[in-house]
């Protein structure tokens, strides 16, 4: 009796419908808390690597049972099963009875030229004893990665050098290191600028005589007078060349001498400093402060050490330089070749199979686009290029390489099905009277079109838009084919003419994050940029998005109401 | 057949030569694909009067209507056999330019239409397609087919405001302003009042009544008082045949047809 009466509650529930809801709820409920997920654990991972953490001086005993003195970050705590930590060797004196895992800490130590590697793992029982001790500073390098330290003297001066210690020594390393900045600038306008300048006028001077070379008879006058420019401009390119040495020569004056835990001596060039900061003495605010310049300079630095050190300027440059030339490249096509499909083209078998192919374009596989990019545009319309325009600089190619502009037009192939289709869906949801009404007024229909259609369906063309950058912008494998490098040594976009430079190679936040990630030399020192480069690039992705779901929603308040 | 050819002008109680005909209707049929919609329909449409086209639903009178401008050019298989003259020539003749066609015979439609733009472009609009640019001009004209249409004094403070923010018996005011401001000789209406309220439909016959001073006035409606309210002439329209034709009043009181008898005392439709 109560079995029967709790099926016809179970059969009532089933028939009113509701474990539909509850299952849809929860598809809905774990898809959210996914994507939550994925953003909150980059987010994190991501960020906390720009914290100025607390250096620890640690006194742990290492493999052999020697005790050692480490400054360190501790970046992270780990354990492993006690077992698998026995079978690799470790030391059966670290493991605490009756405990089944091993804690231990990743601990990132620097000094990686004086006393490798920069990151250990130490395990928490093998430490004895850590403390923050004030005045260690940690300095930022152009090369081999952070140092710690305790300073002890900073010789000043090449020669007559002048050795200051004590209280006077932080301030006036500040003040160096603050020189040292300047001159670096100074370096980088004057490679970037006059330098520059200097060689793309010898490049055109080089290309320039191998034309006058080959047209026959040989222009004599103008060969003279191109060499002449070339011995002038070469006479220029020395003398910046002394003024660049100069800079250097001033910028190497200064030795600063740190000690390490062990107290043992460390002498670095303060050129070769970037920055330092004494984290174990900041307050909240001052690291605050810090933290926030830390993420500065990741935007805006360009790389360094193989990508695992600086910032990735470039790569969000080359991402939306290359995103924003693909939206205006497949935007117009999509619309013209969507117009002629919905509104031009005589409905039918063949207009329907042609549609059928459009909407299967946007399911080919896009490495399958990176190779017919390669093929196609880089290989046979650039090699054309090359041979009819570009006949002086071969062999060395123009266009005929991986570039901006083949990385744009072979994404913008990728994404105009995407177009295409928004676009018709927009066209056909404008009413018909519409059109009627338009064209007894007169009008013709291209009038029609562009008078009355085409606005309305600005907002849908948009939303073809937005999908398509946001397919284009996290797109990987037909870049590496078609112009993503793994470091571009100047920006697409730069002073010299014609300033927009579509042939140059560029940098990619999506392969930035892969060659950071499984290419790097140093693991543990690119795992957090990856974390940090992912979450760059969902943040652009969003950012493009949103700015164009605001340019959308403003059209569609223009034209609400008109599809009732 | 030959009831059709007797009623091709309308029969008046004046001699036939004072009724000028506007539009001449010839032997006209049209096939949508195979089915027939209209068959062999003569009529002339007398100018500046208002002619009425009655008839049941799918009867063909909007399509009728639509011959006029060649609006039925933009749906796919139709088929038109017979002629419409309209100053003096076929307007289905392969050279003459259908655009300019629509600019002389002005068209408003059952469901009010405005684009979604001010109401000062939506009334600028078909003077911008022909090309006006001096702003002195279309501001002029925008005020008068605004007057015109009886909808100068509720809008003359928002004409920049969306047309879309309109009542529906406004916006289809502002459609007939819309469509008279290019000055066209013929107005085609297609159930204009149909989609309204009895207020705005009022506003809109009183409309039609001023309006066919100037122009030559054919419309369709399915609202038979309207019919015998605002127009001269009444066509009754039954299964792609035109029944009869003649002075609104002779229509209405004495039919000479059973169907058009059955048709105006509600038997069918």
């Amino acid at each position: 009796m109560s079995a029967n009466k709790s099926t016809g509650f179970f059969r009532g529930w089933f028939a009113s419908g509701e474990p539909w809801i509850w299952m849809n709820a929860a598809a809905v409920g774990v898809s959210v808390s996914a994507v939550v997920g994925i953003v909150l654990l980059i987010a994190v991972k991501g960020l906390a690597h720009f914290w100025p953490a607390d250096v620890a001086k640690i006194s742990f005993e290492d493999k052999n049972g020697q005790q050692q003195l480490v400054f360190g970050e501790l970046i992270e705590l780990d354990d492993l099963p006690v077992k698998q930590f026995l079978e690799s060797g470790g030391n059966p004196n670290w493991v605490t009875e009756g405990d089944p895992r091993m804690q231990r800490w990743l601990v990132k130590t620097g000094n990686r030229k004086t006393n490798p590697p920069d990151f250990r793992w130490i395990y928490v029982n093998q430490i004895n004893n850590t403390e923050t001790p004030g005045g260690v500073i940690v300095l930022e390098r152009v090369e081999w990665g952070n140092a710690y330290g305790v300073p002890k003297t900073l010789t000043v001066g090449r020669e007559n050098p002048q050795t200051i210690t004590g209280e006077a020594l932080m301030p006036t390393l500040l003040e160096r290191l603050a020189r040292g900045d300047t001159i670096r600038e100074e370096i980088h306008s004057l490679e970037g600028g006059a330098m520059n300048a200097i060689n793309v006028g010898l490049e055109r001077l080089r290309l320039q005589m191998r034309q006058i070379n080959r047209t026959l008879p040989v222009d004599e006058a103008a060969l003279a007078e191109a060499l002449t420019e070339r011995s002038q401009l070469n006479a220029q390119y020395n003398d910046l060349e002394k003024q660049l040495r100069e800079f250097y020569r001033q910028l190497d004056q200064d030795q600063l001498i740190i000690l390490d835990a062990q107290g043992s001596e460390i002498s670095l060039r303060l050129a070769d400093v970037l920055r330092i900061w004494q984290p174990n003495n900041m307050n909240a605010l001052e690291k605050i402060a810090e933290y926030v310049g830390n993420l500065w300079l990741f935007l805006s630095e360009d790389p360094r050490e193989a990508n695992t050190e600086g910032g990735v300027f470039p790569a969000i440059f080359g991402t939306v330089l290359m995103v924003l030339l693909m939206s205006v490249m497949v935007t117009p096509f999509g619309v013209i070749a969507a117009v002629y499909l919905r509104e031009y083209a005589k409905q039918g078998p063949l207009v329907r199979s042609i549609r059928i192919a459009v909407n299967n374009l946007a399911g080919v596989p896009s490495i399958v686009y990176g190779v017919f990019g390669l093929g196609f545009f880089v290989y046979f319309l650039g090699g054309n290029i090359d041979q009819l325009f570009f006949t002086d600089a071969l062999p060395s190619p123009t266009f005929g390489t991986p570039g901006l502009i083949w990385a744009s037009l072979t994404l913008a192939l990728l994404t105009v099905p995407v177009v295409i289709v928004s676009t018709e869906e927009g066209l056909t949801r404008i009413p018909r009277n519409l059109r009627e009404g338009s064209m007894a007024l007169g009008a013709t229909q291209a009038e029609t079109l562009f008078k009355v259609i085409l606005p309305m369906a600005s907002p849908a063309i948009l939303t073809g838009v937005i999908l398509a950058v946001a397919r284009a912008a996290g797109e990987v494998a037909p870049l590496m084919l078609v112009g993503v490098v793994k470091l571009a040594p100047t920006l697409p976009v730069d002073g010299t003419f014609p300033y927009l430079h579509l042939d140059r190679k560029f940098m990619h936040l999506g392969f930035h994050i892969y060659d950071v990630g499984f290419q790097s030399p140093n693991v543990e020192a690119a795992r957090p940029l990856v974390y940090a480069t992912s979450l760059l690039l969902v943040i652009l992705i969003v950012g493009l998005n949103l700015t164009a779901i605001r340019l959308r929603g403003r059209l569609e308040r223009l034209y609400r109401g008109v599809e009732s | 057949m030959s009831e059709t050819v007797a009623v091709a002008t309308p029969e008046t109680n004046q001699s036939q030569d004072s009724v000028e005909s506007c539009l001449n209707v010839n032997d006209l049929s049209l096939y949508y694909g195979d089915s027939q919609a209209l068959a062999d329909i003569n009529l002339g449409i007398a100018t500046k009067k208002v002619t009425a086209f009655i008839g049941p639903s799918g009867c063909g009178k909007s399509t009728l209507l639509r011959c006029f401008n060649r609006m039925n050019d933009l749906i796919d298989d139709v088929r038109i056999t017979g002629s419409i003259e309209f100053e003096g020539s076929d307007i289905y003749e392969s050279r003459v330019d259908v655009a300019e066609l629509r600019r002389s015979i002005g068209m408003v439609f059952q469901r009010p239409n405005p684009f979604p733009k001010s109401i000062y472009e939506n009334v600028a609009y078909g003077l911008r397609i022909q090309g006006e640019r001096s702003t002195a001009v279309i501001d002029e004209r925008v005020e008068w087919a605004l007057k015109s249409a009886a909808l100068w004094e509720e809008v003359k403070d928002r004409l920049k405001d969306s047309a879309l923010g309109l009542s529906g018996g406004q916006q289809q005011r502002l459609v007939i302003a819309r469509a008279i401001a290019i000055k066209p000789s013929v107005l085609l209406l297609d159930e204009p009042a149909s989609a309204l309220d009895p207020i705005s439909t009022l506003k809109i016959e009183e409309l039609i009544h001023q309006l066919k001073d100037d122009y030559t006035i054919a419309i369709v409606t399915h609202n038979m008082q309207q019919a015998a309210r605002v127009s001269d002439y009444t066509a009754f329209l039954y299964l792609g045949e035109m029944v009869e034709y003649g002075q609104t009043d002779d229509i209405f009181r004495n039919p000479r047809e059973k169907r058009t008898e059955d048709y105006i005392t509600g038997r069918y439709g």
